[in-house]
Order: structure tokens, then C-alpha cells, then sequence
């Protein structure tokens, strides 16, 4: 196939892909049912506002953070990409597509950085 | 005589135009589906993490504002069904890991079952410390 001496970039996406399913697979389950659920809902006695701030102090924490939603971000991008090539038949579309995807992925990324970097 | 104007050429293929729900109907494409669709959940709770980083970044008063934000009937629905395609993200995940990891001990492939338990055990315990670790405080 010619795409795959076009774009040579193309492991690369399958790879941040892949590590963003599996980051996002691993621990997202639980933040989500913590802080998108329990939290909310009152179903636990949530934890208190210095103890989120002392993990968040710490540039592992941080660090691991901004991995996790880089990778999650792009993982997004190459998914939805071939949702909408596929569920919706707009292949022609697709620099459009590609732009939106990785630029959005890129934007998030960025934007991470700088809320996770300059804590 | 006026210039005569031309038409690009667009090769046509000889693909007839599928239904845009042509998964609708069939459970597999439906699973199929619903899966390429969890991704824009796994892209929603990252700025929803971001939200509540900067929250915590901006005292006890933001850190408040944003709980009750995710109280807020809206948002409850949003992550309600974000818990379930995350959810699900992560189950059709484990299960396809025997088809993208071939391992080997010695000379024997180890069995696809044994794959996918062992990513269903590590989440189990990844959850449980990232649990442990947020609410022991």
C-alpha cells in the first residue's frame, strides 16, 4: 500500500494508540468511579483537600499524569479518526479528519503540560 | 465563444455507498461501534481530570466549587456514562490483549486465556492501589 510509504509516522500513532488504551484502561475505571461518581453522590467520605494536594505535589504524580493523558489524548485522536471514517463513510475528508484528531490530541497535550507542569 | 469549462475527473469506484447505520442491527458491529465511541469519553475524562487538577491548584475554595460542579445533574449524567464506556473501554481492551501479545515461555505459547486474565488481575490491583492511595487521607 502507498500510505505506508507516505506516511511513515503511521507506527508511531499506532503506537501512542496502543499505550493510551492501555493507560487509560488500567487506571481511568477508578478515577472515574471516584471522582466522576462517588465523589459527587457522597457514597464515600471523600478524601480531604490537603491530601490531594500533597499527591499532586509530587512531580511523579504529575509526571505519570501528564503520560496518561498525553497517551489517553492520542489514543482518542487515532480511535475517533476511524469512527468517523468508517461510521460515517467520510474518507475523502480525511485531512480535515487528521487535523482535528492529532491537532486536538496536540492541543490537549499542551494544555496538560501546562496545568500539570506549573502546579 | 465563451471558454469551455471542464470538469475535474473523479474516478469512481465501483463500491456501492453503505447505510451510515450499517451497524445497526448486529450486535458484534454494534459492539464494534460502541467501542471506537468509548475514546471520546477516555478524551472527556482527560480534561475532566485537568479541571479538577487545576481545582486543587487553586485553593480549597476552587477545590469546593469544582465538587459541586460535579454534582451538578449535567455533569453527573456526562460521567455516568462516561463510568460505563470507560468501563467497557477497558474490558474489550484486556480481552483483545492475547491477540496483540504472543508470549512465550520456553517453547510453549502461553495460552490467550492466561493473557487476558492476567491484565484483568493487574487492573484489579492497579485500581485498588490508586484507590488506596487517594483515600487513605
Amino acid at each position: 500500500m502507498a500510505t505506508r510509504r507516505e506516511r511513515p509516522i503511521e507506527p508511531l500513532l499506532w503506537l501512542l494508540f496502543s499505550a493510551g488504551g492501555m493507560a487509560s484502561a488500567m487506571l481511568m475505571p477508578a478515577l472515574v468511579l471516584l471522582f466522576g461518581l462517588a465523589l459527587p453522590l457522597g457514597w464515600i467520605a471523600p478524601p480531604s483537600y490537603e491530601h490531594l494536594r500533597a499527591i499532586l505535589a509530587n512531580p511523579m504524580t504529575r509526571l505519570v499524569l501528564f503520560g496518561v493523558c498525553m497517551l489517553s489524548l492520542f489514543h482518542w485522536a487515532h480511535r475517533f479518526k476511524y469512527t468517523l471514517y468508517d461510521g460515517l463513510q467520510v474518507q475523502h475528508l480525511n485531512e480535515l479528519i487528521n487535523t482535528f484528531c492529532y491537532g486536538g490530541a496536540v492541543v490537549g497535550t499542551l494544555l496538560a503540560g501546562y496545568v500539570l507542569l506549573g502546579f | 465563444m465563451t471558454d469551455p469549462t471542464y470538469r475535474e475527473f473523479h474516478p469512481r469506484w465501483l463500491r456501492p455507498r453503505m447505510s451510515t447505520y450499517w451497524w445497526l442491527g448486529k450486535w458484534p458491529y454494534v459492539k464494534f461501534i460502541l467501542r471506537e465511541l468509548s475514546s471520546i469519553f477516555v478524551a472527556w475524562f482527560v480534561i475532566y481530570l485537568l479541571f479538577l487538577v487545576r481545582a486543587v491548584k487553586g485553593g480549597e475554595v476552587a477545590w469546593s466549587s469544582f465538587v459541586a460542579l460535579s454534582a451538578h445533574p449535567v455533569m453527573l449524567t456526562v460521567n455516568v456514562i462516561a463510568f460505563f464506556f470507560i468501563v467497557f473501554h477497558a474490558l474489550t481492551w484486556f480481552a483483545v490483549a492475547p491477540q496483540a501479545i504472543v508470549a512465550h515461555i520456553g517453547k510453549k505459547k502461553v495460552p490467550a486465556i492466561l493473557i487476558a486474565a492476567s491484565h484483568y488481575a493487574a487492573w484489579l490491583v492497579v485500581s485498588a492501589a490508586l484507590l488506596w492511595l487517594l483515600l487513605r487521607g
